[in-house]
């Protein structure tokens, strides 16, 4: 890594002053304006950045940001280095600034947007492809699922030498794993269904009972997994069963922590090294955050497409605390709002629910179809003024939630 | 309550369990305020679709496939007919039917979605061998298509890699892939003869849609792709279908209700408190698209 070829060393040179130039600007955190300004001088800086390095590329619709912690705060155990992309920069340029900004780290942990991973696969040579879930997201925005799978499969055909750990519980997930040569099966769980009705190999109908999926047709069936969350307890390779005990909250949190102590065993960090390492993660790029308002507390969960949503209901306080809903439909969020009627809202049902973001009359109506009382609200600190002192739950989508972050001053 | 086999519910925790035929767990209605609560069961009625609704029963919306043909919050359409109906105090009945069950056919209203390339060949081969919505169309039911749903119900559309696939030709369009895809906001003037104010939505898809005699185009384009003629979706009779993709009523109430009126005769106007988000919704998009 020390032997960068000029070109690439004056790339990252640069790459680097835009970042801290950004950061300074308080335009963002520069985690992508750095490496476009790097690939800009060098386009092939990526694979001369990743050469030599033990390379782990984190994958899925949701959990991506924080499986990519969580598998850094394993392997962080090893007592060596971990260059990773931690604040959710995913595409080729986030990739390029996690690199160049730790050039001895001698492992990497990579969030991969879904669309990339073939591409990023060429590119880095991993020696690990973690490969959570598959579902519906903001498809003006992203591919539809069926072809990403497709891609993903023909992606792992062709990088024999790279090790799959992925979800064996979600049938897409699974069968785009199924050309990898080598894979370890994870039984992280899925709740989300709405997806994988029928079989990706065939068409048909899958069937689903206590021991997983399987295609009736073709025979396709859910792996048998390695790894097992059962509740709040991990079963590893070796049959051992450990507590989790994380602090981040939410049954989604389980599963992907879960995946990061089967890749973190990999590299050869045991359960026992690497558990109380993910035991310390609080918060994951301002996600589950607790901040203190005018005398409330809120507490700040990202959701972005429909399974998202659904794990952030299960993380709510059961209390009947009041929560704020939180959307935008920006470039990032998907210009298209039809995915809050995929959202099971009726959940809300007993909460007091206020609503805002720049799409909040699209939110309103859905609500009022699912039957859920709501007030509308122009911003988080008018929210803050109508709910009595406590705790507030907030959900946003993606760029609604980093307006959310400004507001509350980037204090998380 | 019929016999049809149904869609398991999702669950108060929003989980969805799969529709396993056989499957011991007690059915209920897809949509937990669809209780039916004084529905009484009926014989089915022959030629009902032709003779109109039998006000003594509540109105069958039945939502084909959404197995296959949901990837877009598709369920919108179910939910806006059924609060625009109940809000009339018309009872209704969704039903949803999966690819691994029969079409039933004592539907008022079916509804189709959009989906993939595959699903959507799926939900076209399994619709042929079925045979149930041909009937239904022909008994006069109301079919609402929207996008990789729309073009189903064609003689022909697009495949995988573009080849022709044979549809349902039960609507007089062909369809095929396009040169680019169509992405964001669609507005478009519905045929007059339909009375039913400006449409407002969302499309996505790489369709192109030729129409035949027998179908009318269902609007003219002002804003976005749609058949990629000028026009966009298609009627004849009471089968409609349109591009804008998901949830399409739901910014169209007007289009909701000619689809209820259809099925079940005149309705009475909606409280302005009951219509009051809706069109503050509709307005809202209106105007974000007219700068």
């Amino acid at each position: 890594m020390s032997k960068l070829p000029i070109r690439a060393r004056v790339a990252t040179t640069l790459g680097e002053a835009a970042g801290r130039m950004s950061r300074l600007a308080g335009r963002g955190d520069g985690s992508v304006i750095g490496g476009v300004v790097g690939l800009r001088v060098a386009p092939d800086l990526l694979r001369q950045l990743a050469a030599g390095r033990q390379i782990v590329l984190v994958t899925g619709t949701n959990g991506k940001t924080t499986t990519t912690r969580l598998v850094a705060a394993a392997l962080s155990a090893l007592g060596q280095e971990v260059a990773s992309n931690a604040f959710g920069a995913n595409m080729e340029s986030g990739l390029v600034s996690a690199l160049s900004g730790a050039p001895q780290a001698p492992y990497a942990v990579l969030e991969v947007d879904e669309r990339y991973l073939p591409s990023m696969i060429k590119a880095t040579s991993p020696r690990v492809v973690v490969l959570l879930n598959l579902s519906r997201d903001q498809m003006d925005r992203a591919a539809e699922i069926w072809l990403v799978a497709r891609r993903w499969r023909e992606a792992l055909e062709g990088a024999p030498d790279c090790l799959v750990v992925a979800n064996a519980d979600d049938p897409l997930v699974a069968w785009a794993a199924g050309s990898a040569r080598r894979a370890i099966w994870v039984a992280a769980g899925q709740r989300w269904h709405e997806d994988s009705w029928c079989c990706p190999e065939c068409g048909s109908h899958l069937r689903r009972d206590e021991l997983g999926w399987r295609c009736g047709e073709c025979g396709l069936s859910r792996p048998s997994a390695r790894w097992v969350l059962d509740s709040d307890t991990v079963i590893d390779s070796t049959g051992g069963v450990r507590e989790l005990g994380l602090t981040l909250p939410g049954r989604a949190n389980r599963s992907n922590a879960v995946m990061a102590l089967a890749v973190a065993s990999i590299f050869g960090a045991d359960v026992d090294q690497a558990l109380p390492r993910l035991r310390s993660v609080t918060s994951v790029a301002g996600r589950y955050t607790t901040v203190q308002r005018r005398g409330r507390t809120l507490r700040l969960l990202l959701a972005k497409n429909p399974a998202g949503w659904l794990e952030a209901f299960d993380v709510l306080e059961p209390d009947g605390r009041p929560v704020l809903l939180a959307v935008n439909a920006q470039v990032p969020d998907g210009k298209d709002t039809s995915w809050l009627w995929d959202v099971d809202y009726r959940v809300l049902r007993g909460r007091p629910v206020l609503v805002t973001g720049e799409r909040r009359l699209d939110l309103a109506v859905r609500l009022e179809a699912d039957e859920v009382p709501f007030e509308q609200v122009s911003n988080v600190d008018e929210a803050v003024d109508r709910v009595p002192p406590g705790g507030l739950d907030v959900i946003a989508n993606y760029t609604a939630f980093q307006q959310i972050r400004t507001t509350l001053g980037r204090t998380v | 309550m019929t016999s049809q086999p149904r869609h398991a519910a999702p669950s108060p925790t929003g989980s969805y369990r799969p529709p396993l035929l056989g499957s011991p767990e007690p059915m209920t209605t897809p949509i937990q305020r669809a209780e039916p609560e004084q529905r009484a069961a009926e014989p089915e009625v022959s030629g009902r679709h032709a003779a109109g609704r039998s006000k003594s029963r509540s109105l069958a919306l039945v939502w084909i496939y959404p197995d296959l043909l949901s990837t877009y919050g598709d369920r919108g359409n179910l939910l806006m007919l059924q609060r625009r109906a109940r809000l009339r105090g018309i009872d209704v009945e969704p039903v949803e039917v999966n690819s691994d069950q029969p079409v039933p056919r004592h539907g008022d209203i079916y509804l189709l979605g959009g989906g993939e390339d595959l699903p959507q060949i799926l939900a076209a081969r399994r619709l042929r061998a079925d045979g149930g919505l041909h009937a239904v169309a022909e008994a006069g039911a109301v079919i609402f298509a929207v996008c990789a749903g729309y073009q189903l119900m064609g003689a022909v559309f697009g495949g995988v890699q573009g080849e022709p696939v044979d549809g349902l030709g039960i609507l007089d369009i062909r369809s095929g892939r396009g040169e680019r895809r169509g992405v964001g906001e669609v507005v478009a003037d519905v045929d007059p003869e339909l009375g039913v104010e400006r449409l407002t939505g969302f499309e996505n898809h790489q369709g192109v849609t030729v129409l035949g005699p027998a179908a009318r185009p269902l609007a003219r384009v002002v804003l976005g792709v749609g058949n990629g003629d000028g026009t966009e979706g298609a009627y004849a009779g009471h089968v409609l279908g349109t591009y804008l993709h998901g949830p399409a009523l739901v910014r169209n109430p007007a289009l909701a209700d000619l689809l209820l009126t259809w099925a079940a005769g005149p309705l009475r106007p909606l409280a302005d408190e009951d219509e009051s988000l809706t069109r503050q919704l509709r307005a809202e998009r209106l105007a974000a698209v007219a700068g």
